[in-house]
């Protein structure tokens, strides 16, 4: 079972965020570290890779300090590595990002299995894993909250607000995991040594064949026109109680339509 | 050998997994006694359990130089916990390094992934700083040893599956002494009640008692006689590692009393424009910053096989302890009263800081050990 993990370098979403002028997000005056729903990808590779045989690649796209990421996922105990670094690619959207990521599973080889996130940290738009599915014409699953290898396909259980689905694909296939799935590990002392004795290869767009009129912010699809910082949270409302707190409670409720 | 050059990464990861596993809970556990044995395991699966252990068996390999800076970052959360995996790592060496290699691949596989617990059984009522005039014995019988005694203040009795115990096989003094490994389920092997504390709750202290325990003679760690080397030898380490666990405990108390009085009003602003404030901080500061150089020092000497190690060790045991035991207590006197409430969480580390002064050797066996090297002219 080869395993490739898509995996996204973001700002640390515990510090401070910012724009830059061009309204894409500023990956230069921030910390960073591995997409935090993406561990639970890499988990999930582990556990199969680790149940079975096989090899899991992580693979990121973005800039230098992405190789952070491809690092985390490796000490974690991911085999290989692969990043995609291009300057072209600054500010691609989604559609390109997922041109690149197809691009570059096609090279790394038929995977059986290629595992996302349920949404970047950053982004949060939870659309790379369907256009990739689409891109490699395989099978999209996504949300998946439990995964299961069956012979020749896969199991998962989405949960939705008011049912829960089993769903099942032939293999190879697109899962994107929730942080449902399982409990991502720490590094251990051993993986983070071994770490650097793995393989990782940095590709360029021309080694994938991707004309850099297809991606970056000047082809992107869509445009950011404007960027508004969030209003600070206001105070909330303070009920005293004189006797009839709970009915203010509940005429607070019903005003804001909670009941 | 000094810390190894990924020192800053294995740090990062402990203070991670202490942040997020331990520090959370830190204040229930203490409140409830609790031993956290699952939260153990998964600091096992990291190489917690074994950190200077060979890698043969399960250990990570690491220096004494990695093993201060680890232990600084686990008790930033909880110097409790951190403490009892200074204990666990410290009996796991001793049969890492003085057992046979039958004995080795017996036990440390289960101990260094800390699936399995360990306990170091020197004290007894009656032989605490005098640890030489243990009164424990072990009699040779026909397959083995018989023991037969009570050690005191056992940390994590009734809890650990192995327990390193110093008993007497030959005479009086330090000569007499040998070192057996005691599995939990051998027979007349018993507990006394968890102590109650002021500090250290969440991990247990109790009496060990061997009433005629029989070990198969392979239970036997190094000669017969060498027991007593062989304990002070892991003490030597553990000494530097209880210092490392005060000095993560005092400075994350540091650290809370600096954010607190920031925020603190009085007397028209922040707390923290008093400049006497400011001049107690700065103080701890130096203390902190004093004992974290002197831990580093001493490590390396340690990892060096230096002279006048031991000594060194217990020079800086005893600063170490004593000066960031002062640093905690000044981080609770900043708090004001709420420093006095156990919800602050500064109280704890203060409780939990004040017998790194007793134990491993009080402080004033530090000033024992380190004077006879001096009088004998070694340092
Ligand atoms: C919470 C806790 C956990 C512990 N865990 C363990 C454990 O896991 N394993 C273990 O074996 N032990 C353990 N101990 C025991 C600890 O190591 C001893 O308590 C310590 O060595 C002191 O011995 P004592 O209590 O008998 O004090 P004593 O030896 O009676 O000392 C009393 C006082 O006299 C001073 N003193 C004694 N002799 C001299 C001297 N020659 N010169 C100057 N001053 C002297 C001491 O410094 C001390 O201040 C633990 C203790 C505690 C409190």
């Amino acid at each position: 079972m080869n395993i490739v993990v898509c995996v996204k370098y973001v700002p640390d979403a515990q510090s401070e965020r910012a724009f830059t002028e061009d309204n894409t997000t500023d990956r230069e005056g921030v910390d960073g570290l591995l997409s935090e729903l993406d561990e639970y990808a890499i988990e999930e590779a582990l556990k199969i890779a680790e149940a079975g045989e096989g090899e899991v690649t992580v693979l990121t796209v973005g800039p230098d300090d992405a190789a952070e990421a491809v690092k985390k996922a490796l000490q974690m105990g991911a085999d290989k590595g692969v990043h995609i670094l291009d300057e072209a690619i600054a500010g691609s959207d989604a559609p390109a990002t997922s041109l690149v990521l197809a691009e570059a599973i096609k090279k790394i080889g038929s995977p059986d299995l290629v595992l996302t996130g349920m949404a970047s940290t950053d982004g949060t738009m939870s659309v790379v894993p369907a256009m990739l599915a689409e891109r490699l014409g395989l099978p999209q699953v996504t949300f998946a909250s439990e995964l299961t290898v069956e012979g020749e396909g896969v199991k998962i259980r989405r949960d939705g607000d008011s049912s829960t689905e089993t769903i099942e694909s032939s293999l190879p296939a697109l899962v994107s995991v929730t942080d449902q799935i399982n409990e991502p590990r720490y590094p251990s002392f051993k993986g983070i040594m071994a770490a650097k004795k793995k393989p990782v290869e940095t590709w360029g767009l021309s080694d994938l064949g991707v004309d850099a009129g297809q991606v970056g912010q000047a082809n992107a699809w869509t445009a950011v026109l404007e960027t508004t910082k969030r209003p600070p949270r206001e105070q909330g409302e303070v009920v005293a109680d004189e006797g009839d707190g709970g009915t203010k409670l509940a005429e607070f409720l019903a005003a804001q339509k909670f009941v | 050998m000094a810390a190894s050059e990924d020192i800053a990464e294995l740090s990062a990861m402990v203070r991670q997994f202490a942040d997020d596993q331990i520090a959370p809970h830190a204040g229930q556990w203490d409140r409830d006694k609790h031993f956290p044995v699952d939260v153990l395991k998964a600091a096992g699966e990291l190489g917690l359990g074994g950190i200077w252990v060979a890698e043969d068996v399960g250990g990570s390999g690491l220096t004494r130089a990695d093993g201060v800076r680890i232990f600084e970052q686990l008790a930033t959360a909880c110097p409790t916990v951190a403490a009892y995996i200074s204990i666990h790592n410290m009996a796991t060496s001793m049969i890492d390094t003085a057992g046979t290699q039958e004995q080795r691949e017996r036990w440390i596989p289960g101990l260094a992934s800390m699936g399995q617990l360990a306990s170091y059984c020197l004290t007894e009522a009656g032989a605490g700083s005098d640890a030489a005039a243990l009164r424990t014995t072990a009699r040779a019988v026909d397959d083995g040893y018989m023991l037969d005694g009570a050690k005191q203040f056992i940390s994590g009795a009734g809890t650990s599956a192995v327990y390193v115990v110093m008993a007497r096989t030959g005479g009086s003094g330090a000569k007499g002494v040998s070192a057996f490994v005691v599995p939990a389920d051998a027979e007349g092997l018993s507990f006394g009640a968890n102590e109650a504390k002021m500090g250290w709750n969440a991990q247990p202290t109790r009496e060990v008692v061997l009433d005629g325990v029989h070990v198969p003679a392979d239970h036997l760690l190094g000669e017969e006689g060498q027991g007593f080397a062989i304990a002070m030898r892991g003490l030597d380490g553990g000494r530097l590692n209880i210092a490392a666990c005060s000095l993560g405990g005092a400075q994350a108390a540091f650290d809370a009393a600096l954010a607190h009085l920031r925020t603190r009003e009085a007397f028209g602003g922040p707390l923290i424009e008093q400049q006497s404030l400011q001049f107690a901080l700065a103080d701890m500061a130096t203390k902190l910053h004093a004992s974290r150089l002197m831990l580093h020092d001493a490590a390396d000497a340690l990892d060096a096989g230096a002279p006048g190690a031991s000594a060194t060790c217990a020079m800086t045991k005893r600063f170490v302890t004593d000066s960031c035991f002062e640093v905690a207590n000044s981080a609770l006197q900043l708090f004001g009263g709420y420093g006095y409430l156990w919800e602050y969480g500064v109280e704890k580390i203060v409780r939990d800081l004040r017998v790194h002064q007793i134990l491993e050797g009080t402080n004033e066996i530090m000033q024992v050990v380190l004077a006879r090297s001096l009088v004998k002219g070694r340092r």
